[in-house]
């Protein structure tokens, strides 16, 4: 016990010496947790729509108001002609084109039947499929306003039969999305400072020699390797702490769950992406292979957990390889925990699962710490 | 200069020396770009749905049947009451509950008017919105699709003309910003343990005592790196056109070009933060804390830089992969020239010259 106490000693007193790793693992996490996790939005509010009006006519204009009105669209041109407009799409000026090319008011009364052009950029192709519908639904609406006045159709009755779609968001109405984003902005960070200081911790012994010394003494494998996860899990545990006291205090996210139970998976999953980090560190040769493997396996815990992109609409494949992503299961657990308030049953598989890998990576990173060189 | 090439032969070697580094890095970026170029995509495919039919008569059934065929739902579960809406979200799978009010075809017939409701797990805020987006899209379309036969003056309709990608492949909104991050953080990471290493080792004396100068121990800190970066930049190019299909609708020449420059900054970013640093553990910290998140946040390459908050709009014009996945986009996929580009050439050439500046000016040429 005295020899952990020791070597616990030591990992600190060089956290500690070297004045620019603190601010590092403290003041950047938050701060960027601060800040990114306002951009975390896909919520469409500025469509910049340039309208091309050849037509000039009493409905066209009728249109073009409705789309003043609308809060997801922001008319920033009025350009002459069609290839006018479409080098605004083509230097990213606006994303959507309208035309009412000319005679549109001629054959809306004549023919009954009129034509509106749009144009998408269609290269974020969500964006432009939900564009186009919000397009479709304003015109409709005008339309439908047109065809009652012209009819003389009393306007309290329904002229055609029309479907409502009424939508209701649980958990969150306001559909803020700073409240799902913080826990996992949260637990990408204490990630990030897990596994990097546990990747270069022990290499890094290795590149400049001092393992040799410590090899020559004789502490037990298993109590060198508890010396030098145990200062990583204490600060990445503060660090969740003190990220949540922020997320609280200043985006004001829901605590609906048990903050004791989120601790205990915390500690559970430290184990996994600490043990992980030193798997990588007995591993490698020098710093720089270390943070080479640890970044490529944080960008693709990161990228598939599901927090940016839903885990549903990858590939059937990138799915089942996702089960064995440690950060998945941690930010499902943290997310349920936190904003549904799930209790241990709803995420009992998660920690069983996070578990055996914390178990696993531990083992192995044992197993591999070779006191001989 | 003979001097110089003497030390740029030494880099050489040091790098290509270490077969393992070797391999990590070539196979690093290729790997990635081939499984986020796959993975990352914000298309719903197979979301989960649970429906509550409460009237059960055609138009329901047909309005359901359109729903779970369009490819983005499948049905979890049919409910019989509102009470098992809030279990099954807690269980955490369905994402949205489907409702269909009793009488459905009949209030349609006899009053014109029926209601759906939609109940989506908002815990997640954007796949909500993206699921209910979609959905009431299907029961507008086949509520359009009916009312298309009933004869009504002064019809309008809308023609759209999807530009540029017109089967809407998500891999066109997502490569060029994954190849973007890919090649920055690679390539400012190469280079930012590069002097940081020499200073822990102890070897930067030496360097410091040859008549080297700062400019010149920088460039050739910089030139092999490029080399490699550049050879990753192009496989990666020929990745996104050859795997995934993206074209190259403008000049292939430009598109080098660019990204070269692209390389090169990223690169001098990693010798500014090795300059700074004081040990490799801290130039790491920099360059994989200080840069990540924010590339993949603030870069525009999953979320869209326009609904982002003004201050962030900002900000977001200090990452570098912002302008290069325009460049990219307006070469590859618009099929533009350099006058759509030149803009962000200009911006990316700036913050190469200011970056080498600047760790010229702290290269320190005293230890501590």
């Amino acid at each position: 016990m005295r020899t952990i106490f020791y070597i616990l000693q030591k990992e600190f007193l060089q956290i500690r010496r070297n004045k620019m790793m603190l601010p590092f693992i403290l003041v950047v996490p938050i701060v960027q947790l601060i800040i990114l996790v306002h951009a975390a939005t896909l919520e469409m509010k500025n469509i910049r729509l340039a309208v091309v009006n050849m037509d000039q006519g009493s409905n066209s204009r009728r249109i073009i108001s409705k789309f003043e009105g609308s809060p997801f669209f922001n008319i920033v041109a009025n350009p002459k002609s069609v290839s006018d407009a479409e080098d605004f799409i083509k230097s990213d000026k606006a994303d959507v084109v309208i035309v009412f090319q000319h005679g549109f008011e001629n054959d809306l009364v004549r023919n009954d039947k009129s034509k509106i052009q749009v144009l998408i950029n269609s290269i974020n192709g969500t964006v432009a499929g939900i564009s186009n519908a919000y397009i479709n639904s304003i015109v409709m609406q005008v339309n439908k306003e047109i065809i009652t006045e012209f009819l003389g159709f009393p306007s309290n009755q329904k002229l055609m039969p029309t479907i409502e779609v009424v939508s209701n968001f649980w958990y969150n109405p306001q559909l803020n999305y700073k409240n799902y984003m913080v826990p996992g902005i949260l637990v990408l960070l204490v990630t990030i400072v897990g596994l990097f200081l546990s990747g270069l911790n022990l290499v890094r012994e290795k590149e400049i020699g001092t393992i040799e010394q410590i090899n020559v003494t004789p502490i037990r494998k298993y109590q060198f390797i508890t010396g030098k996860l145990l200062p990583f899990w204490i600060i990445a545990l503060f660090e969740l702490g003190f990220g949540l006291v922020v997320g609280k205090l200043l985006f004001n996210i829901p605590i609906v769950g048990n903050l004791f139970l989120l601790y205990c998976v915390a500690s559970v999953y430290l184990f996994v992406i600490l043990g992980f980090g030193l798997f990588i560190s007995t591993i490698t040769n020098t710093q720089q292979q270390s943070m080479f493997i640890s970044w490529f396996f944080l960008m693709i815990f990161i990228l598939m957990s599901g927090l940016f992109t839903s885990i549903e609409s990858m590939p059937d494949w990138a799915q089942w390889l996702n089960k064995l992503n440690p950060v998945a299961y941690f930010i499902r657990a943290t997310r349920m925990i936190l904003l549904k308030g799930s209790g241990l049953a709803d995420i009992k598989k998660e920690l069983i699962i996070l578990s055996m890998y914390g178990f696993c990576s531990l083992s192995m990173a044992i197993w591999r710490y070779k006191k001989t060189t | 200069m003979k001097r110089f090439l003497a030390f740029l032969v030494k880099e050489f070697r040091h790098i290509l020396r270490d077969k393992r580094t070797m391999v990590i890095l070539f196979g690093i970026p290729i790997s990635q770009v081939l499984l986020f170029g796959f993975v990352i995509t914000n298309e719903i495919r197979n979301a989960r749905v649970a429906i509550w039919d409460q009237s059960k008569d055609e138009v329901t059934r047909e309005i359901s049947a359109k729903i779970l065929s369009s490819g983005y739902f499948i049905l979890d579960r049919n409910l019989s009451s509102a009470s098992m809406i809030d279990d099954i979200f807690q269980e955490g799978n369905v994402k949205q509950v489907i409702i269909f009010e009793p009488d459905f075809s009949k209030k349609l017939e006899k009053e014109n008017h029926a209601s759906i409701q939609l109940v989506a797990d908002a815990s997640d805020v954007n796949t909500a919105n993206l699921i209910v987006n979609y959905t009431s899209g299907i029961i507008m379309d086949y509520m359009n699709k009916r009312n298309q036969n009933l004869n009504f003056p002064m019809q309008i309709v809308c023609e759209t003309r999807m530009l540029y990608n017109q089967s809407m492949k998500g891999v066109f909104m997502f490569l060029p910003g994954i190849m973007a991050m890919i090649l920055m953080l690679i390539s400012a990471m190469m280079t930012s343990i590069s002097i940081a290493r020499e200073k822990e080792l102890g070897t930067m004396e030496f360097l410091l005592v040859s008549p080297l100068r700062p400019v010149q121990i920088i460039l050739g800190k910089l030139a092999p790196y490029l080399l490699f970066s550049f050879i990753n930049a192009i496989v990666i190019l020929c990745l996104g056109f050859f795997v995934f299909g993206m074209p190259i609708r403008g000049n292939l020449a430009l598109l080098i070009a660019e990204s070269f420059l692209f390389i090169a900054m990223a690169l001098s970013l990693g010798i500014l933060i090795s300059t700074v640093a004081n040990s490799q553990q801290t130039a790491m910290l920099m360059s994989m804390f200080a840069l990540m998140l924010p590339t993949m946040l603030l870069s525009g390459f999953i979320f869209p830089i326009e609904n982002m908050p003004i201050i962030l709009q900002w900000l977001s014009m200090l990452m570098p992969p912002r302008w290069f996945v325009v460049i990219l986009k307006n070469i590859m996929i618009k099929g533009t020239g350099f006058l759509f580009v030149w803009k962000e050439t200009l911006i990316l050439f700036c913050m190469m010259i200011f970056y080498i500046a600047l760790s010229v000016k702290k290269f320190k040429v005293r230890l501590s």
